[in-house]
């Protein structure tokens, strides 16, 4: 926000400067000699304190502020003992509403103008501004106008009184009563830094924290108020069995085993094949790892898949050059092929609506249908829903960026269910088929840990660490005691598969397609079709609901652990609250079924999964537990400093990962057509792993036109990966390569 | 009694006072004609010439060259822009109603001529929002002018385009402040603006603007036709040239007069305005506007000369706007600092704290202390209290902790209270003297 020179706290002295400049808004010259603390300046911040307090109504005993407020701060700090104000106070009805959310103290407002320029500049939302004159000077919104902002909740947070408050917090707490930890917010796949914090064991508040490559400490409404579910009353808190056709309240031992045996039986009967796991995309990290790892080294199936047919193949979402946030600021240009950032991914939306209106990069709105960013576009190329971006619009847009210099960031998403994936893949392609342009593209795949769950391998075909299963087979054989034969279905499959009655067991981690899946109607056939039902899950959805054995699960603010953002940056998340009831964390659960179907995961804690995964997932190669723990912004994967251990391939085509550049870019053919040159993808080089050398800070990926010459070194000899981790050791067979494939056909 | 006025910029005016705002009045009475020797000779910077020679200053309030003004503008920007402050809020000012009124297009003659020497092709008037017939017949002189070919694209065949756009105000004493005056002419909140940034380097959307007062522009075209030295002969010192003074309150005749600058405040009181309501005495008398500091029945005071300058340095009082406010001796100055204060508290904009909160606790005090309801050491306070606002108002040059006068503005009366009546006040809240 620029500096308004308002209050009139930070004026100074400065020689040579006759007066008082505020020095929030006085350049900084060479040689300024700049006082703050002279009898004149500190008079004036006094006086100002004073003046400040005369019509302030100093209920501090009842104000929600009262204890975190910098107007005490600075009072106590720098202002008069006593006023010599004894006139009557200015008063107004309080509290007002603004919104359905947000209450105004007027009474309590300093002018300070943060929540309206934060309205206007940051949210571009100016639905609130001053009204009246003098020390009437009052904050409102319009007229039969409430200040709906996606984003008004951060004005609560700016508020440096208790003016602005949240109807969900207001008299909850006092703030020296919080216990607060720094997490990460799961509502969107944004992840936003925050601050959980809880009074008697009750999560209260949800503040944003400064995250510089992400949020900027900005939150939205969604992930700030979406909290009170946790400790909602339907929340279920014990496990449950079908009994009688009715579910009843058991022991996890009784709940546990009977999950276990009945897959125990179906393993028996039909094999891994008839059973299925959908969902997992709400948990951490290590949720979906435990799973994927009980689904696919344990149970031995491949029918796996967090998303429910309403994101892109994961193929695409892990194949792809992928895009850091803050790409963005420094970009050439961004193509937005959907969906409305603001709708999904909120603070994703400030993000490109600063990239675009204040930095001035030019951004192309092509998305099916208009949405927030029009009004900041450069260009605006709508296309018909299931068509790909036009081909001159690609060309537009390749131009714009390598004029401009800086990557060209595409942020993919699905604009709709409505819609199939194929467009938006095929964009990317068109994209991805550009020469001499940086492209990269980041994810707006919206729920939650979807990003997480895909590189722990919950999706068909793909095992840990952006590895595919052929590529992961040895590897993960000689760690997990065995990986499926074969790719298995995606979740359309899957519900199909169950609605034919081929599934016999269906594993819900947290999913509900009754109401998620685009096709709600196979989802019931599905559902109907298959004899067993375990739901991991948090609450009785309609889906849950059909479950056989309901295991509860713990949530956000219950789990530590980590997660992945659409960036691929991964951050932790950490327990504020004890679990409701008996509830427990995913991993656990999945460990404990393992362990009735004969396999000992041996993780005790969830720092011991985040360093299985960090010692066994390639693209997580060193992220361990006490390194995100450590690591400020959390951590980009690949980590850099790994990057020459782990070989990035295409198939049929190998290219080296640059330099903290995630995973390497390569070009995406519809229907899954190789590039020209490369060998089928049946002519799997053998592994082989490269020398480590310091990558230069400047390297730029080698020009596609030689790129198609390089073909796989397929008599490279198989090297141990070398570690340098201390924390990380690896034995057995080489670490296969981090994949990506095209896209799949 | 022997002080006449000088008519200059009211002398249309009052020589055709049925028509001389209709543009026949004015074309017959020799407008428009110095406009077209301008075009004529094609050069802009003989134009700044003169008006540096003139020593004209401004006429709104502040008293800044005008010529130099011009001169702050950077080399080379184009659009600038030509904003004329016509919004006239300051209490008992109303000598620009008057111009605007009946003589417009003297004024549009001047915003023509300024625009041709700045290099300005579209100019704005920022005209006060009561001004109705103001805005009658400036919208009608405007269309007038463009009809006969003195405004609009290549003017009289000279290659020069201009412009005038006129906006009305909407109540804010505060848009007199020209960058609070951009801002409301922006569409903005009137609020004003931390400088620098500067109007003439980044105003009006963010464009190089000059603000210049309705009177001041009046008087260009007469400054161009006498010659800037034959100008600068009229008045005293660096106070060059005519002022028109808008004397009211206990006077028999209050009106606008235009005198030569350097004749004395006795002068226009006793000799133009006719002297005192009932024959009484003078008790104090605001010389330059309601923000201004006071003086009072004195002689030293009344026979000072009208020299922006001398009063400034000598009683540390302003000319302002020429707006002199006459009190007799049954006037309770407290009363008069509080009317004061209840302006300037109602029209603080909001945006400084100290003036915001300040002007309405001053306000509050004065009522107590002129309504009986003094105490003791309110007249400590409130001097305390507008050192906040104002800090070193009694010795001068005293600084302000706002971003624009108004403020300051408030503290004025105080300071005058102080100064010159402190044993009166002191009696009023119980403190014997």
């Amino acid at each position: 926000m620029k500096p308004v020179g308002m209050c009139r706290m930070c004026l100074v002295e400065v020689e040579g400067v006759r007066g008082f400049p505020p020095a929030c808004t006085t350049p900084v010259t060479d040689g300024m000699v700049v006082r703050t603390r002279t009898d004149a300046v500190e008079k004036i911040q006094e006086g100002v304190l004073e003046f400040l307090l005369i019509n302030h109504p100093l209920d501090c005993p009842v104000c929600d502020r009262g204890g975190e407020c910098p107007l005490q701060d600075q009072t106590l700090a720098f202002g008069p003992g006593e006023s010599r104000f004894v006139e009557e106070k200015r008063h107004y009805e309080k509290p007002i509403p603004l919104s359905n959310m947000i209450l105004l103290d007027r009474e309590r407002c300093i002018q300070c103008a943060r929540c309206t320029r934060f309205a206007e500049e940051i949210a571009g939302d100016p639905l609130i501004d001053f009204v009246s004159r003098g020390d009437r000077t009052q904050v409102l919104n319009f007229a039969e106008q409430p200040f709906e902002s996606y984003f008004s909740g951060n004005t609560v947070q700016i508020c440096p009184v208790g003016a602005l408050l949240a109807r969900h917090y207001r008299f909850k707490a006092r703030p020296w009563d919080l216990a607060t930890a720094e997490t990460s917010c799961t509502t969107c796949s944004v992840h936003c830094r925050g601050a959980v914090q809880s009074s008697s064991n009750r999560i209260v508040r949800l503040l944003g924290v400064d995250l510089d490559p992400v949020n900027h400490g900005w939150l939205c409404d969604k992930g700030r108020y979406g909290i009170d579910w946790v400790h909602a009353d339907d929340r279920v808190r014990e496990p449950h069995l079908r009994v009688g056709g009715e579910l009843r309240e058991v022991s996890w031992p009784e709940a546990l085993d009977a999950a276990a045996g009945e897959i125990r039986k179906v393993l028996r009967m039909h094999g891994p094949g008839a059973i299925a796991v959908l969902g997992g995309a709400r948990g951490t990290n290590e949720d979906a790892y435990a799973w994927a790892r009980l689904a696919k080294g344990v149970i031995g199936t491949d029918h796996v898949d967090c998303q429910m047919g309403d994101g892109l193949p994961a193929e695409v979402v892990l194949g792809v050059r992928r895009a850091e946030i803050d790409d963005c600021d420094r970009a050439g240009a961004i193509v937005v092929l959907g969906p409305d950032p603001r709708e999904e991914v909120p603070v994703l939306f400030l993000r490109l609506r600063r990239a675009a209106k204040d930095l001035g990069v030019p951004l192309f709105d092509c998305t099916p249908v208009g949405g927030s960013l029009a009004p900041y576009a450069a260009h605006v190329a709508r296309r018909v829903p299931g068509e790909p971006v036009g081909a001159d619009v690609v060309e537009l847009a390749a131009r714009t960026a390598r004029e401009r210099g800086g990557p060209l960031v595409v942020v993919a998403g699905r604009p709709s269910v409505a819609e199939a994936p194929d467009a938006t893949v095929r964009s990317i392609a068109a994209f991805g088929a550009l020469d001499g342009v940086d492209v990269r593209v980041l994810s707006a795949l919206r729920r939650g840990n979807v990003h997480g769950a895909l590189e722990m391998g919950l999706a068909p075909g793909f095992l840990p660490g952006r590895v595919t299963l052929d590529a992961g087979r040895e590897w993960f054989t000689q760690r997990w005691g065995g990986v499926p034969a074969g790719r298995g279905l995606d979740a359309d499959g899957i519900l199909r598969a169950a609605a034919e009655g081929r599934v016999h067991v269906l594993v819900l981690l947290g999913a509900d397609p009754l109401l998620d899946h685009p096709d709600a109607l196979l989802a019931r056939r599905a559902l109907e079709g298959v004899p067993f039902v375990v739901a991991v899950d948090a609450f009785r959805s309609e889906s849950a609901a059909r479950a056989d054995v309901f295991l509860p699960c713990t949530v956000w603010g219950e789990q530590n652990g980590t997660v992945t953002n659409l960036e691929g940056r991964v951050q932790r998340v950490a327990r504020r609250v004890a679990p409701e009831g008996t509830a427990m964390d995913d991993w656990r659960i999945a460990s404990e079924l393992a362990y009735r179907l004969g396999a000992d995961f041996d993780l005790a804690t969830v720092d011991e999964v985040t360093d299985e995964i960090a010692a066994v997932a390639p693209a997580a190669l060193g992220a361990t537990a006490a390194l995100v723990r450590r690591a400020r912004d959390g951590v980009v994967l690949p980590l850099r400093e790994h990057l020459g251990e782990i070989v990035v391939r295409t198939r049929g085509l190998s290219i080296l990962a640059e330099e903290g550049a995630g995973t390497s870019w390569d070009p995406i053919r519809a229907g899954g057509a190789a590039p020209a040159g490369a060998p089928a993808a049946s002519g799997e080089p053998a592994p082989r792993t490269r020398r480590r050398r310091p990558v230069p800070a400047r390297t730029r990926r080698r020009p596609r036109t030689r790129s198609s010459t390089r073909t796989p070194r397929a008599s490279a000899p198989p090297t141990r990966p070398r570690c340098t981790s201390g924390t990380v050791r690896q034995a057995g067979p080489p670490r296969p390569r981090v994949t990506r494939t095209l896209c799949a056909s | 009694m022997s002080v006449e006025e000088r008519r200059i910029v009211t002398r249309r005016l009052h020589e055709r006072p049925e028509d001389s705002w209709t543009i026949d009045g004015a074309l017959a009475s020799g407008a428009y004609r110095v406009w077209r020797e301008v075009l004529r000779t094609g050069d802009p910077a003989a134009v700044q010439e003169q008006v540096r020679l003139s020593g004209l200053r401004g006429r709104g309030g502040a008293g800044f060259p005008t010529a130099q003004k011009w001169s702050f503008l950077p080399e080379g920007r184009y659009p600038r822009y030509l904003v004329v402050n016509g919004d006239e809020g300051e209490p008992s000012t109303f000598k620009d109603r008057m111009l605007v009124e009946r003589d417009p297009h003297q004024l549009v003659e001047g915003i023509a001529i300024a625009s041709y020497a700045i290099g300005c092709n579209l100019a704005f008037v920022y005209l006060r929002g009561e001004f109705a017939l103001g805005y009658e017949r400036l919208t009608q002189a405007i269309a007038d002018a463009r009809s006969h070919g003195f405004l609009g694209r290549d003017v009289l065949g000279s290659g020069f385009d201009l412009d005038v756009v006129v906006h009305r105000g909407a109540g804010a004493y505060i848009c007199g402040e020209e960058t609070a005056l951009i801002e409301s002419l922006e569409g903005e909140r009137g609020m004003p603006r931390i400088r620098p940034p500067f109007p003439a380097v980044e105003g009006l959307y963010a464009k190089p603007t000059v603000v210049n007062n309705v009177e001041t522009l009046s008087t260009l075209p007469h400054i161009v036709e006498m010659g800037g030295e034959e100008y600068a002969k009229l008045g005293v010192n660096r106070s060059t040239g005519t002022r028109i003074f808008s004397v009211s309150g206990h006077v028999k005749r209050p009106g606008n007069y235009e005198v030569e600058l350097g004749v004395t405040f006795r002068d226009l009181v006793f000799g133009l305005a006719g002297g005192i309501r009932d024959d009484r005495a003078v008790k104090f008398f605001i010389p330059g506007g309601a923000s201004s500091q006071w003086l009072t029945g004195s002689d030293e005071h009344l026979d000072a000369p009208l020299d922006m300058d001398f009063v400034q340095q000598t009683y540390g009082v302003m000319l302002g706007s020429g707006a002199v406010m006459v009190f007799d001796d049954t006037t309770d100055p407290l009363l008069v600092a509080w009317r004061l204060a209840k302006f300037f508290a109602h029209e603080s904009c909001g945006k400084c704290t100290p003036c915001r909160e300040g002007t309405g606790w001053i306000e509050k005090v004065l009522y107590r202390m002129a309504h009986g309801m003094g105490r003791p050491e309110d007249l400590d306070l409130l001097f305390d209290v507008g050192d906040n606002i104002s800090p070193g108002v009694v010795n001068a040059p005293f600084t302000q902790t706002t971003i624009c006068p108004l403020g300051p503005s408030v503290v004025s009366s105080i300071a005058s209270l102080h100064r010159y009546f402190r044993d009166e006040v002191q009696a009023r809240v119980g403190v014997s003297a």
